[in-house]
């Protein structure tokens, strides 16, 4: 049976309680159909990039399953159908990925460090769209990712 | 001309342009992976957009590996799509 790992959004507007309940729910319906989940993850209450549905944030939780292919299409339906399901998405891997995530080992990374916002030179970057003139040509938008391959086009241009 | 004279300025200049190899060429390199959005972070400009592989020095296999890692997780809401 072939290995998948799926990763599914539920509404912010659900407990985290509700949240699991909803993963037994899913891994049930793999487990009735001859799968057999080998790993989960809550990744917890994310803040989303975007708003989705009206949603700011959002319960992630991951899967990672061996199961057949019917069972996994089960799944997405019942996704599609239940409307605390913001988004999934679910993958065909090769080999089931030892160990943490890179989410949760992010995560825990920055609660080591005491709070958020410990990076540096890399949070406050993206806060700076009130530029005037947002509207730059190409490739004006990113100097400071370009200064550091500078010395190729410097090299270049002479 | 403008080859011939990038590949004589190459030889003449006292300095040599080192060609950057691809930060996931070595096998101690990370794997890309549309989880792994801090690594992702790197590949994207203030903007959010992915930056080109030419100044990231990606090599091409890489860089559509990367480019589909960055949409994923812009799909699941890790990365924005925009940045404004």
């Amino acid at each position: 049976m072939p290995l998948y790992e799926s990763v599914f959004i539920a509404r912010q507007d659900i407990s985290s309680a509700q949240a699991e309940q909803l993963t037994t729910e899913f891994s049930e319906i793999i487990t009735n159909m001859g799968g057999e989940i080998k790993n989960t993850e809550f990744w917890g209450l994310r803040s989303l990039s975007y708003k989705i549905k009206k949603n700011r944030k959002g319960h992630y939780v991951l899967l990672h399953m061996e199961a057949p292919a019917e069972a996994i299409t089960e799944m997405e339906r019942l996704m599609r159908l239940n409307e605390d399901v913001l988004r999934y998405i679910t993958l065909r891997l090769e080999e089931i990925p030892e160990g943490p995530s890179a989410i949760v080992l992010a995560k825990t990374e920055r609660t080591d460090r005491g709070g958020r916002g410990g990076r540096p030179g890399g949070g406050g970057r993206f806060d700076r769209g009130d530029r005037p003139g947002g509207d730059r040509p190409e490739r004006g938008d990113r100097p400071e990712r370009g200064d550091r391959e500078q010395a190729s086009s410097e090299a270049q241009g002479d | 001309m403008s080859t011939l004279t990038i590949s004589r300025a190459a030889v003449r200049k006292p300095f040599m342009r080192r060609r950057k190899s691809c930060p996931f060429a070595s096998s101690s390199a990370p794997k890309i992976d549309y989880k792994d959005i801090k690594l992702l972070q790197r590949f994207l400009s203030e903007r959010g957009k992915i930056v080109p592989s030419r100044i990231t020095a990606v090599s091409a296999k890489k860089q559509r590996e990367l480019a589909r890692a960055i949409k994923r997780a812009r799909f699941m809401a890790l990365l924005p799509y925009v940045l404004s």
